[in-house]
């Protein structure tokens, strides 16, 4: 029982009202950063640099709203295997997609 | 584990709370137990967002100037509000796991209602665009006008839209299609959510929560961030990338 319970007091990590004050502040002043970033002319970076900040933004709810920084290996894994997946079948579908007309040009 | 507060199910068992289902080992187990299955919702959910993202992708390659047109309709304004009220009811929904954590029932209440009380803001401005659309004929299937892309009228303030040819302007619903879909859809989210926190604020003003049974608002909380998380992507995808083209 005793493994158990020091098992579970490193489990249970409490993430602290300070660290979501600065994740939620973190992600505000990157809302606006993309809105900004949107106004200006940069061609195809456009999208790049809007999805960029997105991805940093989830990544920051993930690890912190979510606690996954904080979780057990099984939650990382579980949640990677889960967002390399999510690529495989985006990537698999846009690369099939880009590449049709390859060769009859 | 051993605070007092906690109810002992049976003295004869080794202690634990009464909330500890019987096949689980430990608190830290089942609690273990109950991320993980709400993770695999999530991914899930994931998946079938996922699909439409990449319905996106394609069709605003095919059809890009339809695509890039239909974006400027939306309002910047209006969309960054809303991804900033967001925002925040996923930091209130932060702080009531924090509360409910430290067994704060107050805390747990204001962080409840004040979710609440977010995300209806949100699905009020989300409102106020999709009535935007109804009234410039922007609504696939019911209300659709492709001519307002052929002849785009001067908006006030803003430089005069370019008209497209007929064809194209007719793939601008295609467009609004996915717009209605993945809106609708996350609006849709949202709503069931709204639901669940109304039960959970009757519960926590009950105090069903004071005894560390939390569970449920940890969950919800995956779930709350989760939907904040598909906005996060919703918002450059509709509202910004096209703007300059």
């Amino acid at each position: 029982m005793s493994a158990h319970e020091e098992h579970s007091s490193e489990e249970q990590h409490i993430v602290s009202p300070k660290i979501y004050v600065l994740i939620a502040t973190a992600l505000l002043v990157c809302t606006a950063l993309t809105v900004a970033a949107s106004y200006l002319e940069l061609g195809a970076w456009n999208a790049v640099v809007a999805l960029a900040i997105a991805v940093f933004k989830a990544s920051l709810v993930v690890l912190f709203f979510m606690h996954i920084k904080y979780s057990s290996k099984l939650l990382k894994l579980t949640v990677g295997a889960g967002l390399f997946t999510f690529l495989i079948l985006v990537g698999m579908s846009m690369s099939d997609y880009i590449s049709r007309a390859w060769g009859s040009f | 584990m051993d605070s007092p507060t906690v109810a002992l199910h049976d003295s004869s068992h080794s202690e634990h709370p009464s909330y500890q289902r019987h096949h689980f080992v430990s608190m830290a187990q089942q609690k273990d137990s109950a991320s993980f299955g709400m993770w695999l919702f999530l991914l899930t959910e994931i998946m079938f967002f996922g699909g439409m993202f990449t319905a996106y992708l394609i069709y605003r390659n095919w059809y890009y100037p339809a695509f890039v047109a239909g974006s400027h309709t939306l309002s910047i304004v209006l969309g960054t509000t809303n991804t900033a009220v967001l925002i925040t009811s996923s930091f209130t929904m932060a702080m009531g796991v924090w509360c409910a954590e430290t067994r704060r029932r107050g805390g747990l209440i204001l962080s409840l209602i004040l979710t609440l009380v977010l995300g209806l803001a949100f699905l009020g401005i989300k409102s106020v665009e999709y009535h935007e659309k109804w009234v410039q004929h922007h609504v696939p299937g019911l209300r659709f006008d492709a001519m307002t892309f052929v002849h785009p009228k001067a908006e006030p303030g803003q430089p005069v839209e370019p008209g497209l040819p007929l064809d194209m302007a007719q793939h601008t619903e295609v467009y609004f299609s996915l717009y209605f879909a993945m809106t609708g859809m996350h609006a849709l989210h949202m709503i069931i959510g709204m639901g669940l926190l109304i039960y959970m604020l009757i519960r926590a003003i009950r105090g069903a929560y004071d005894n560390g049974n939390i569970a449920f608002i940890e969950n919800f909380g995956l779930y709350w961030h989760f939907v904040d998380i598909v906005w996060i992507f919703l918002f450059p995808l509709l509202y910004l990338i096209s703007r300059h083209q």
